[in-house]
């Protein structure tokens, strides 16, 4: 396929199906991760790409036959080594007998938890999720590093007012849907973020959603008119502030005793410790998410906008 | 806090990063990186120094027991590569000033910065954890944060070069994750300590031998063995000097250190060199390796890329160590480990000296280089000198033990192989010390000044060790050997 707009449409297609098959696997969180990253923010992103590069693919000046026969072997090794797997479900199969028994039976006393998804991302496993969040973090930064362009003083206004106009003149029925929808979506998102301990949910989730949110507003008004709500450097300063809080915690955990994001000293009981750990943590990871999502989607545009 | 040193030594650069950020001045910033970089370099030394006296150290990430937290696990090994990574990169920093501010724009300053120190933390992760998930994401911290690094390159082709690299070595990375994921399948475990004791039982099954396939040719794009080098040359070529410093140094040796920890602890020696005739088809693309990359490297144009190909030919002198599989082979693998980033730290460096004062790096250019700038000059002769394996130089450590265990296992056309590998070293170095020594600088650059201390230092200090190192080798054989020893299953 040549166009890209149609293979990005695809590609969002094939995030909505996954997510729909993680759902019908019972991964209810992996598949509202996938909902809202795989068909959501990344498909959007990769519009906002495609808008500076240009909608459609160079004509090839290679035949990518190498490229088929890697893909051929891969998959080939892939179906040979599900042979030997175990069935799907079958319940003596090594992955629900080691590790998992304990997560399922014993993380309810041990974290307080009802969302045993969460209590192993934040707690058992609560330095991959810092690794993440610094993965995410990471991301932003190249971003920013490599598209931020220095401001021209006065173009900004002119730009301002410009886009104002323009929009003001336009999309009448878009501009008041998107106010309208607007509040619903970041409460939304903040019931993701601070219902992640129950249900589905968590801070991945709720950033990505709250940034499709200011992105949607971007979109809508102009970036320049979202850049008058949103300050640049605050974004990226919340970029960091969420790191550190997430890495905070676990150097707080440290001074008190316990180890490196060791909850269980934070507070008088362990459940509490780990009620307040998790809350904190998930809280600088829907930051570090939401801020790096807009400061990726700002500089894309950013570009464009240069006269 | 000696008990936190396993997790400081990776939290302290991690943390740093975001911390950076919010230092505006690009002098406080390089500051507060090559104090958290030193402050790394510190708690790995006293690591090494506890993991030899004691055994290996357990942290307990969260404090929840392994398999069901995160384990970090800090033997020999990872002890002997996290010294190696954090004193070059607090060496390489030391530069970082006076280099970047010729090469970047000064609004990314800070962002470099940040960059590197996420870059730092990732692959001192690699190093540190026990976990084989872990592995995975801190691949991609400092993944990430070297695609982006080499495309800050002034160089237009950068963008091109990174673009290349992101691709491969994300290809890389799907490939360990999917090995990893198949290994989850079949033990149910990610703690690589758990998953050596769990993988025996299963072992004869396809998709762990589906999953060793995996993990294997993943890995090896990221070390750059032979035929899938294609993205380092110019990564290395186009990145900014103080990048290609650290990268060349530091990143493919976290890579062949994770080869090692797969095979030797996950999968067991008898697995992995039984199952594959992996020890034939390594020592083949080692040496092929040596072959293709140090004849390329005598006809390029631009010094950064002919370092480039000669740091690939050096890959294959540790594939070729590491197949020979005893202990002294392996021995001399993580000799070449330490003594081959004490070499191309130095190189690169001195490259970044050349750069800043001609601002190229071609061959042409050097013409006339040995009396303007006589100090940097001698830095390159003398790393190259290394390079070649002259005795007094940690070059000749590591080949004389390579020799010596190939000729153990009676393989004495390997022998001769490595040392006509040498020779061709020989000849790109002197196309250098030519070039430089014996022409009259070109016309319209006959003032050109020598490097400024800012380079000088942190160069001779990297030569120095490459002297040092090649005449007392205590610490660096007494390591290898132990750590090689512990790998084998022998007791010291």
């Amino acid at each position: 396929m040549r166009d890209l707009f149609a293979v990005i449409m695809m590609t969002g297609i094939f995030g909505l199906l996954s997510a729909s098959f993680f759902v019908a696997m019972d991964a209810v969180d992996v598949a509202f991760t996938e909902a809202s990253v795989g068909a959501g923010i990344a498909t959007l992103l990769m519009l906002t790409a495609v808008t500076l590069t240009g909608r459609s693919e160079d004509s090839e000046r290679h035949k990518p036959m190498w490229a088929l026969v890697v893909v051929f072997t891969t998959g080939g090794l892939l179906i040979y080594g599900t042979l030997d797997m175990p069935y799907f479900g079958f319940a003596e199969a090594p992955v629900h007998q080691h590790v998992a028994p304990r997560y399922i039976y014993d993380s309810m006393q041990e974290t307080g938890l009802p969302n045993i998804v969460t209590s192993v991302l934040a707690s058992y496993r609560g330095f991959d999720t810092l690794g993440e969040v610094v993965v995410i973090f990471t991301a932003g930064m190249g971003v920013l590093a490599l598209l931020r362009v220095e401001r021209r003083p006065g173009i900004d206004q002119i730009m301002a007012d410009s886009i104002f106009y323009l929009m003001h003149e336009r999309h009448l029925i878009l501009r008041i849907v998107t106010k309208m929808l607007l509040p619903f979506i970041l409460l939304f998102a903040l019931y993701v973020q601070f219902h992640g301990d129950f249900g589905p949910g968590g801070g991945f989730q709720a950033g990505v959603i709250f940034a499709a949110g200011i992105i949607l507003y971007a979109m809508v008004f102009g970036l320049n008119t979202a850049r008058y709500v949103v300050n640049r450097t605050f974004v990226r300063s919340l970029s960091a502030i969420g790191v550190l809080l997430y890495g905070g915690v676990g150097v707080v955990s440290m001074l008190l005793g316990g180890n490196f994001l060791d909850y269980d000293v934070l507070a008088d009981s362990p459940v509490a410790g780990q009620h307040l750990g998790i809350l904190l943590i998930e809280l600088g990871v829907g930051l570090t998410v939401a801020a790096v999502m807009v400061i990726i989607f700002f500089n894309f545009c950013g570009r464009r906008d240069l006269p | 806090m000696l008990t936190h040193l396993p997790a400081l030594a990776v939290i302290i650069p991690l943390l740093s990063a975001p911390l950076c950020l919010f230092l505006r001045r690009p002098l406080l910033a390089w500051l507060f990186t090559v104090i958290a970089s030193g402050l790394t370099m510190l708690v790995s030394i006293t690591l090494l120094q506890q993991v030899m006296a004691s055994g290996t150290i357990v942290y307990e990430m969260g404090g929840w027991r392994p398999p069901w937290g995160i384990e970090y696990r800090v033997d020999r090994l990872n002890a002997y590569l996290l010294l190696i990574v954090t004193s070059i990169s607090t060496v390489v920093l030391l530069a970082a000033n006076t280099s970047i501010e010729k090469e970047i724009p000064r609004h990314r300053l800070t962002l470099f910065y940040v960059l590197y120190l996420l870059s730092l933390a990732g692959l001192l992760g690699v190093v540190t954890t026990g976990d084989a998930f872990n592995v995975f994401v801190f691949l991609e911290i400092s993944s990430l944060a070297a695609y982006s690094l080499i495309a800050l390159g002034e160089d237009r082709r950068a963008l091109w070069a990174a673009y290349q690299y992101l691709i491969m070595g994300t290809i890389g990375a799907t490939f360990i994750l999917i090995g990893i994921g198949l290994l989850y399948q079949m033990t149910g475990t990610l703690n690589m300590d758990d998953l050596s004791r769990r993988l025996p039982e299963v072992s004869q099954t396809r998709t762990v031998f589906a999953a060793f396939a995996f993990i294997i040719v993943g890995v090896c794009l990221k070390v750059a063995l032979f035929p899938l080098h294609r993205w380092l040359p110019n990564a290395y070529a186009y990145a900014p000097s103080i990048v290609t410093a650290f990268l060349a140094a530091t990143s493919t040796k976290v890579a062949v250190y994770l080869l090692i920890r797969f095979t030797f602890s996950i999968f067991g020696i008898s697995f992995s060199f039984t199952t594959v005739p992996l020890q034939t088809i390594f020592v083949i693309l080692g040496l092929t390796g040596i072959f293709a990359a140090s004849t390329t490297a005598i006809f390029q144009k631009n010094v950064k890329h002919l370092f480039a190909y000669s740091s690939v030919a050096q890959i294959g002198y540790m594939i070729v160590g590491y197949s020979i599989s005893t202990t002294m082979g392996l021995m001399a693998t993580l000799l070449h480990l330490f003594n081959h980033a004490l070499m191309k730290g130095a190189l690169f460096l001195a490259l970044g000296a050349v750069m800043y004062r001609i601002g190229s790096v071609r061959l042409e250019q050097f013409q006339g280089l040995g009396r303007q700038m006589p100090f940097t000059m001698a830095a390159i002769v003398a790393g190259g000198l290394s390079l070649i394996g002259v005795p007094l130089t940690v070059g000749f450590v590591s080949k004389w033990y390579l020799v010596l265990a190939a000729l153990e296992n009676g393989w004495w056309p390997v022998a001769v192989l490595i040392l006509l590998g040498s020779l061709l070293a020989i000849v790109y170095v002197w196309r250098i010390v030519e070039t430089a020594y014996f022409n009259e600088p070109p016309a319209g650059r006959e003032s050109i000044e020598e490097a400024p201390l800012g380079f000088l230092v942190p160069v001779w200090m990297l030569v120095s060790a490459n002297i040092y190192f090649g005449m007392d080798t205590r610490l660096s054989v007494q390591v290898a050997e132990a750590a090689s020893q512990a790998l084998f299953g022998v007791s010291p």
